[in-house]
C-alpha cells in the first residue's frame, strides 16, 4: 500500500487536485450540449450565450455537483459509522422514507401543497418520519448502538420500498410513469430558489462533517477504540446519523434516489489517498460532486434522448471503479 | 506522577449471570500487575470496567477520587490507555495512522503536530514496530498488530496502562521484548495491569499479581504467593511446580 501519513502539505496536494477537478467539471460541463456556448459571451452576457449557461446548464451542473457531494460525503458517514465498507446513503432507509413520500404526493395527486411543491414536500417528510422511527427503535434507553441502527434501518427499508410497490400497484398508468421516473433519480433543471435552498442544506452540514473528521477515524476503526481515545462514541453516532441522513435526504427530495455515487466514490478514494477522514471526507464532497456533473453531461448528450443518471452513474462508474482495483491488485484489501 | 485506582465492591452482571462480583483493589503506586485466571474469571470485564468502557456496573470505581464514568472522555483518555486483545478494521488504514490515533486526546488542531509525530515515532521505536510504519494494518499479523495497538496506547503517554492479553499472539522474542517494556514502564512511573494466561511471563515480570475466579478476586500478592503451586491448583484446577532453572531463576511447570 504504502500511503504516506497525513501532512498538510499533502492534504494540501490532495485537496487542490480535488478541488482543481471540481473546478474545471463546473466550467466545462456546461458547455457540452446541443447549442454551443461561447464562454466569452456568456461572460460578457451577451444573449444567448449567457441565458443558456447562466440559466440553463450551469445550475444543473450546481445541482449535479452539490447532489454528488452531498451523497458521496453522506456515504463516507455511513460506511465510518456503520463500519460497513457496503454501507451507502441509502442503507439506512431514508431515502427509501423519501420516495414513499414522494409516490404518495403522485398517487394523490397533488401538485402543491402550501406552496411547496409537492414531491419535494413528500420527500422531505417521508425522510422525517423514517429518521424518527429509526432512532426511536434503535435507542435502548438513551443510548444507539450501530448495530441496531443498521437492523432498524434495513427493517424499515424494506417496509418502505413494499408501501411503494403497493402504491405503485394501486397507481394509474400516468401515475405509474411519473413514480418510475422519478423513482429512477434524475438530475431535472430546478429553480434557482431551489437550489439556493439545497446549498443552505448541504454545505454547513457538509462542513459540519468535515470538522469532525478526525473523530471519525476513530470511529471507523471502533465505538470502544474511540471512547478510549477521548472521543464520545455516543454523539458521533447520532450527529454523523443525522448528519448523513440530512445530506441524502436533502438530494433525494429533489432529485430522486441516485444510487452508485455514496458507495463507489468514497472506495475509489480510499484507493488512491487512504482512509484518513480528514481528507477522505471534502475530497469525497469534492470529487462525488465532479463525477455526478459528469455523468449527468453524459447522460443528456450522449444520445438524443436523455438517460437517467443512475443509469449513467453504474455504467460509467463501475467500470472505472473495477480498473482502479485492478490497478491496485497487489493489495488483496480494498 | 502515576495514577491511584480505588474499587471498591465492584461487581457486574451479563443477563442475571454474575461475571463479577465484590471485587476491591487498590492501585496507588508504578507498578507492573498481572491478572490471570480462568476463561470466564471476569478479567476482560475488570479492564473495561478501569477502562471506563463498562456502564451498569455495581459498586465504585474511582480514578484519582474521581469515579470513571465522570471523567471527560478526553481527559481520561489521557491518564488512561487501553489495549484490547484484537482489532477487526474494515478500512485500509496504516500502521503509523493507527498509532496516530493515539494522539487524538490532545488533538489541538486538524492535523497532527510535531510533538504528535515525536510521541508516534518514540512509540513504535520501543514497540519494534517502525518497519511497519506504511504497512495495510490488516495486512499484519495477530503479534505486529498487538504490538502497533501497544504503540498506539505508548502514544497517548497515559499514566496507566490497561491491556488485554498483549502477548497473546507475539512469537516468544516478542513476549519478552514486550513484558521487558511493560516492567521498564511501570519503573518509570506507568501503572501497567495486564490480563494474561502465561504464569510464567507473569511470574517472572509482574510486581503483583491478582488471581480471579468466577468473578472475584482469590488471590492478591507478589508472584512467588499469587503463583504458587497451591494457589495454581485452587485457581485452575491444574497441577504446577516451580521448578530451579540452570541460571537461577524459576520456572512454573504445569500439568500432569
Amino acid at each position: 500500500m504504502g500511503t504516506k501519513p497525513l501532512t498538510p502539505g499533502r492534504a494540501a496536494r490532495i485537496l487542490a487536485a480535488a478541488a482543481l477537478l471540481a473546478l474545471a467539471v463546473m466550467l466545462v460541463t456546461p458547455l457540452a450540449g446541443p447549442v454551443r456556448i461561447d464562454l466569452l459571451k456568456a461572460w460578457r452576457g451577451e444573449f444567448p450565450d449567457a441565458q443558456m449557461f447562466f440559466g440553463v446548464r450551469w445550475p444543473r451542473t450546481l445541482l449535479a455537483m452539490l447532489s454528488g457531494g452531498a451523497l458521496a460525503l453522506a456515504g463516507v458517514l455511513f460506511q465510518a459509522l456503520l463500519r460497513d465498507p457496503l454501507a451507502s446513503p441509502f442503507t439506512l432507509g431514508v431515502s427509501s422514507g423519501a420516495s414513499l413520500g414522494a409516490v404518495l404526493m403522485i398517487v394523490l395527486g397533488l401538485h402543491t401543497v402550501w406552496g411547496l411543491p409537492a414531491l419535494w414536500l413528500g420527500a422531505a417528510l417521508g425522510a422525517l418520519a423514517v429518521l424518527v422511527v429509526v432512532v426511536s427503535v434503535a435507542a435502548e434507553g438513551r443510548r444507539v448502538s450501530s448495530f441496531t441502527l443498521l437492523l432498524a434501518g434495513v427493517a424499515i427499508n424494506s417496509i418502505a420500498s413494499s408501501l411503494i410497490m403497493l402504491l405503485h400497484n394501486l397507481a394509474t398508468v400516468g401515475q405509474s410513469f411519473a413514480i418510475v421516473h422519478w423513482l429512477m433519480g434524475n438530475i431535472d433543471p430546478v429553480p434557482a430558489p431551489t437550489l439556493a435552498g439545497l446549498a443552505l442544506i448541504v454545505l454547513p452540514v457538509s462542513v459540519a462533517a468535515c470538522a469532525t473528521a478526525r473523530q471519525w477515524n476513530l470511529m471507523a476503526v471502533g465505538e470502544e477504540w474511540a471512547a478510549a481515545r477521548g472521543a464520545s462514541p455516543q454523539r458521533l453516532l447520532l450527529g454523523g446519523y443525522l448528519a448523513g441522513s440530512v445530506l441524502a435526504a436533502a438530494v433525494t427530495a429533489v432529485t430522486g434516489p441516485i444510487g452508485f455515487v455514496g458507495l463507489v466514490v468514497p472506495h475509489a478514494l480510499r484507493l488512491r489517498i487512504g482512509s484518513d477522514h480528514r481528507v477522505l471526507m471534502p475530497a469525497s464532497f469534492l470529487v462525488g460532486g465532479a463525477f455526478l456533473a459528469l455523468c449527468d453531461t453524459a447522460a443528456r448528450t450522449l444520445l438524443s434522448v436523455e438517460l437517467p443518471v443512475s443509469v449513467v452513474t453504474a455504467l460509467v462508474g463501475g467500470p472505472v471503479f473495477i480498473f482502479l482495483l485492478r490497478s491496485r491488485r497487489r493489495s488483496l484489501w480494498l | 506522577m502515576s495514577v491511584r485506582y480505588q474499587l471498591e465492591r465492584v461487581g457486574m452482571r451479563f443477563d442475571g449471570a454474575a461475571v463479577l462480583q465484590d471485587v476491591t483493589l487498590e492501585f496507588a503506586r508504578p507498578e507492573l500487575v498481572t491478572l490471570i485466571g480462568p476463561n470466564g474469571a471476569g478479567k476482560s470485564t475488570l479492564l473495561n470496567i478501569m477502562a471506563g468502557l463498562r456502564r451498569g456496573f455495581d459498586g465504585r470505581c474511582l480514578l484519582d477520587g474521581r469515579p470513571v464514568l465522570d471523567w471527560r472522555r478526553r481527559e481520561f483518555a489521557r491518564k488512561v490507555a487501553f489495549v484490547p486483545q484484537t482489532l477487526r478494521f474494515d478500512f485500509p488504514f496504516t500502521a503509523d495512522e493507527v498509532v496516530l490515533m493515539g494522539r487524538t486526546p490532545y488533538a489541538g488542531g486538524f492535523f497532527d503536530s510535531d510533538e504528535d509525530w515525536q510521541a508516534a515515532r518514540e512509540a513504535m521505536q520501543a514497540t519494534d514496530t517502525l518497519a511497519l510504519a506504511g504497512r495495510d494494518f490488516r495486512s499484519l499479523s495477530g503479534g505486529e498488530r498487538q504490538r502497533v495497538m501497544l504503540a498506539a496506547a505508548l502514544a497517548q503517554r497515559p499514566r496507566a496502562l490497561l491491556l488485554d492479553e498483549p502477548a497473546a499472539f507475539l512469537d516468544l522474542h516478542h513476549q519478552l521484548m514486550i513484558y521487558s517494556l511493560l516492567r521498564q514502564l511501570a519503573r518509570g512511573g506507568l501503572l501497567v495491569i495486564a490480563v494474561t494466561h502465561d504464569v510464567n511471563l507473569a511470574a517472572s515480570y509482574s510486581d503483583r499479581v491478582i488471581a480471579l475466579r468466577a468473578g472475584r478476586v482469590v488471590a492478591d500478592a507478589t508472584p512467588c504467593d499469587a503463583l504458587s503451586a497451591e494457589r495454581i491448583r485452587e485457581v485452575f484446577g491444574v497441577n504446577a511446580e516451580w521448578l530451579r532453572r540452570s541460571g537461577g531463576g524459576a520456572w512454573i511447570a504445569y500439568g500432569d
